[in-house]
């Protein structure tokens, strides 16, 4: 297709320009420093500004400090009831809106996915503060539902009055004795985006929730999954591949999460991290204080996923699970094979985009390339630059006052529950086969030189990087959705992905296969552009034009 | 109808300037109704005689939304109206939007319509302007003229510099103006010529200057304004003389705001020079 073409002619460096050209001079240089042409990754690779300050006026991608929190990270939990203290749209607005599945029966007995639960402040609870009626709605939820665990999460204004939500959340759970309450300070202001609720969420579970439960797990290889929010059934699919190679996951942060599974993690013998950006954290704090190792997985793409289980084979270095590993990675693999090939000549060649979250703008390039697209731009909405240059950089990151603001927790080995799962030497043993711990090499990498690598894209930029380079496909979320649909370009949402999924696993990328085939294919983009719009019977510019 | 809000650092003697300033008011004849924008609910004990006031947020907190005007207004000395907006106990809540709200109530109220004949509404507010709900009455036309309560010391005078600047945020868009300061005496020396210099340089003036004395207190433990308490005291008269001069007071401006480092010069030139 000629626009592909096209784009590859065009310089890069022309189209930063193009992006740039019609912002204010302290604008546009500060767009510049998060605009990035990836260059082949030589000894130093380029530097990107991520994880600042979105410059007001700019419509931005991102979401709240209370969106990462509540809706991202403590969203998927089944029994946990999750309590916002707030006016209720912020609980209204938040509720089922992010398509994290769940199982209906679960270890508790108990799911409350479907529930919408708030204090609904009014004005005089504003004037007079909230706590009464927090404690009040805390105990209206215990005495209906008996919960392990209640979750209470601060909208903008609790943060302004002064709420102490921590010490009603205390109190309740002395009263109850048996019901852990925990709150979570997630103010939507907090922060540069949703990064913040991210880590004011896990620090919360961290803290409160795992290491606190008595089952005993006894399985032979157990693994935590961490940064895997069962969007579209994704955790499912992934469960049902590691359960058929006899890995046990114990506890998925969060998706499909249960109150025992969190608590429960620090029994795990291997911690794998999914979405680097939402949880690296986590897998440090597991292995400091539990002795937990952690590793990069990804299981999108079937590729990709077939590597993560042979990681995690390497790692029990177990010689039936090995066996066992690549028995399903055989069995799996020719139906996927044979979905590929199919869709293959219809998509090869096609051009792709990617401005999603902190880590699926690199993950689902893998599926791209099983396809033979080329990703010709991505970006994350809320990534830091570890995300995109690899975590040797992080001892070289600034910590500004916006990241200080967010609480940093100090954890020292557990005196009863640590335990190094594997001995110094034994990880450098695993090293030196390849096995690589603590290791991320970020977006970056993975993308072609000369492509735009784009930290926090805004509404105006899109629309001008699709009207520059014309790509088959456009991948964001629903705020971005319609308006690139009206540009006549596809647009698939990768937050909550439209109304299909899972695209993890080998079924998952069969799905994403048939999905993107049916769209980057479909004729029905040809028709967006209405009669007049070619032959107008009368036009005009602006003064400014 | 004027609408008339006195600010001032905390502890200046606000409460105290406006009640025995509205007490001169309404002795003169006019028809004055004196609205405490401040949580603690004391700013018309003096009118009132110590009577508990029920303020509107309580009223509205335990009335829900049937409340009238004669639930949270009382009769006090020389027919003047007496209002408390109340608020939150301290620590909790957010006083500011108690007193939006309740400024509000008043207004959908008819609290300040033609029929109730007055001359004057009185805005008292707590200290110093710390937020968007202190700055409601000079928001929105709420209040028309200022007059800031002060002394000759440092931070009373660094206080009444910072209204100013809440002033001329909503002066430049509203009709708010300062009508003067009035020099609250601390017995600080040069007093009187150091804020008449301090006001100059705002671009007001010191629209009185009243002497310490203690019957002030003496009328306050009998929980009285000074007028009503003793009318023959000379203390009586000079809250009759504020009350004059405020009554034919024609100045206002919007004011200009001092650099810290030309406050502190004047402070030097008039105070610590002698010291």
């Amino acid at each position: 297709m000629a626009p592909a073409d096209n784009a590859a002619r065009r310089p890069p460096q022309e189209i930063k320009e193009k992006l740039l050209e019609k912002y204010p001079p302290k604008v546009a240089r500060k767009r510049a420093q998060q605009i990035m042409i990836n260059e082949a990754q030589g000894t130093t690779p380029p530097e990107i500004v991520a994880n600042v300050r979105t410059i007001p006026g700019i419509i931005t991608m991102r979401g709240c400090t209370y969106a990462g929190c509540k809706g991202v990270i403590m969203g998927p939990t089944s029994d946990i009831v999750n309590l916002v203290h707030g006016p209720i749209g912020c609980s209204f607005y938040a509720w089922l809106t992010r398509r994290n599945q769940t199982d209906a029966i679960n270890d508790s007995g108990a799911n409350y996915i479907t529930y919408c639960m708030s204090t609904d402040m009014q004005d005089s609870d504003i004037i007079f503060g909230g706590e009464k009626k927090l404690a009040a709605a805390i105990r209206e939820a215990y005495d209906l539902f008996h919960p392990k665990a209640i979750a209470v999460f601060a909208t903008c204004p609790v943060g302004l009055i002064g709420d102490d939500i921590h010490a009603v959340a205390k109190r309740m759970k002395e009263e109850f004795g048996d019901c852990n309450v925990f709150a979570f300070s997630c103010e939507g202001y907090k922060g540069v985006s949703q990064s913040a609720g991210h880590h004011i969420a896990n620090n919360q579970v961290f803290t409160h929730v795992v290491g606190k439960s008595d089952t005993v797990k006894t399985d032979k290889f157990k693994i935590n999954l961490l940064g895997e929010y069962n969007i579209g059934g994704d955790g499912f699919e992934i469960d049902r591949i590691l359960d058929k190679c006899g890995i046990k996951n114990i506890s998925t942060f969060s998706g499909n999460a249960t109150y025992d599974k969190f608590a429960s993690a620090n029994q795990a013998d291997l911690s794998c991290v999914m979405c680097h950006r939402s949880i690296n954290y986590v897998a440090d704090m597991l292995e400091t204080r539990y002795g937990i190792p952690w590793i990069k997985v990804n299981f999108i793409g079937a590729a990709a996923t077939a590597k993560s289980l042979r990681k995690i084979a390497q790692y029990f270095n177990d010689a039936e699970l090995t066996a066992r590993v690549e028995a399903v990675i055989a069995e799996e693999m020719p139906e996927v094979e044979k979905v590929c090939q199919e869709v293959y000549p219809r998509t090869a060649g096609k051009t792709a985009m990617l401005f999603v979250g902190g880590s699926r703008a690199h993950h689902y390039q893998e599926l791209f390339k099983e396809m033979g697209m080329k990703t010709l731009s991505a970006g994350y909405e809320f990534g830091h630059r570890d995300d995109y240059e690899g975590r040797q950089v992080l001892p070289h990151i600034k910590v500004d006052a916006d990241s200080r603001n967010i609480e940093e927790i100090e954890v020292e080995p557990d005196p009863l529950l640590y335990k190094p799962r594997k001995s110094e030497e034994e990880k450098a043993a695993l090293a030196e086969q390849g096995l690589a711990f603590k290791e991320y090499e970020g977006l970056n990498p993975a993308m072609d030189p000369g492509t735009l690598v784009v930290d926090d894209l805004n509404q105006y930029e899109a629309e001008k990087l699709v009207e520059l380079l014309k790509p088959d496909l456009f991948c964001a979320g629903i705020k971005e959705k319609f308006s690139i649909m009206k540009m006549g370009i596809p647009m698939k949402q990768l937050h909550s992905y439209d109304s299909g999924g899972p695209y993890a696993g080998f079924r998952g990328a069969i799905n994403f296969y048939r999905e993107i085939d049916r769209l980057v294919n479909s004729r029905v983009f040809g028709y967006i552009r209405a009669p007049w719009q070619e032959n107008p019977e009368l036009s005009g510019t602006y003064v400014w034009e | 109808m004027r609408k008339v809000a006195i600010y001032g650092k905390g502890g200046i003697g606000k409460s105290t300037t406006t009640q025995n300033t509205v007490a001169g008011l309404a002795e003169m004849g006019r028809k004055v109704m004196v609205v405490g924008c401040d949580p603690k609910a004391d700013s018309t004990r003096l009118l009132l005689g110590g009577l508990a006031q029920k303020s509107v947020l309580d009223t509205l907190r335990e009335e829900g939304e049937d409340v009238d005007l004669d639930d949270i207004r009382k009769s006090g000395f020389g027919g003047t109206w007496n209002v408390e907006s109340g608020g939150p106990e301290p620590g909790v809540g957010c006083a500011g939007r108690g007193i939006i709200t309740s400024i509000n109530m008043l207004e959908s109220l008819g609290a300040y319509e033609e029929r109730e004949g007055l001359d004057y509404a009185f805005y008292d507010v707590l200290g110093d302007v710390v937020c968007g709900g202190f700055a409601m009455p000079i928001r929105d036309g709420k209040a028309e003229e200022i007059y800031i309560v002060c002394s000759g010391e440092m931070m009373a005078m660094y206080a009444a510099n910072n209204i100013c600047k809440g002033i001329m945020k909503y002066a430049q868009s509203g009709s708010v103006r300062l009508g003067g300061l009035i020099c609250n005496s601390r017995n600080v020396d040069n007093e009187r010529e150091m804020i008449q210099e301090l006001a100059k340089k705002l671009g007001t003036q010191m629209i009185y200057f009243v002497p310490r004395n203690n019957d002030v207190q003496r009328a306050e433990i009998n929980r009285k304004t000074v007028i009503e308490w003793n009318p023959a005291c000379p203390q009586a008269d000079e809250y009759r003389g504020l009350a004059k001069a405020i009554d034919s007071n024609k100045m206002f401006v919007i004011p200009t705001p001092l650099a810290i480092e030309e406050l502190e010069q004047l402070l030097l030139d008039y105070g610590l020079m002698e010291a």
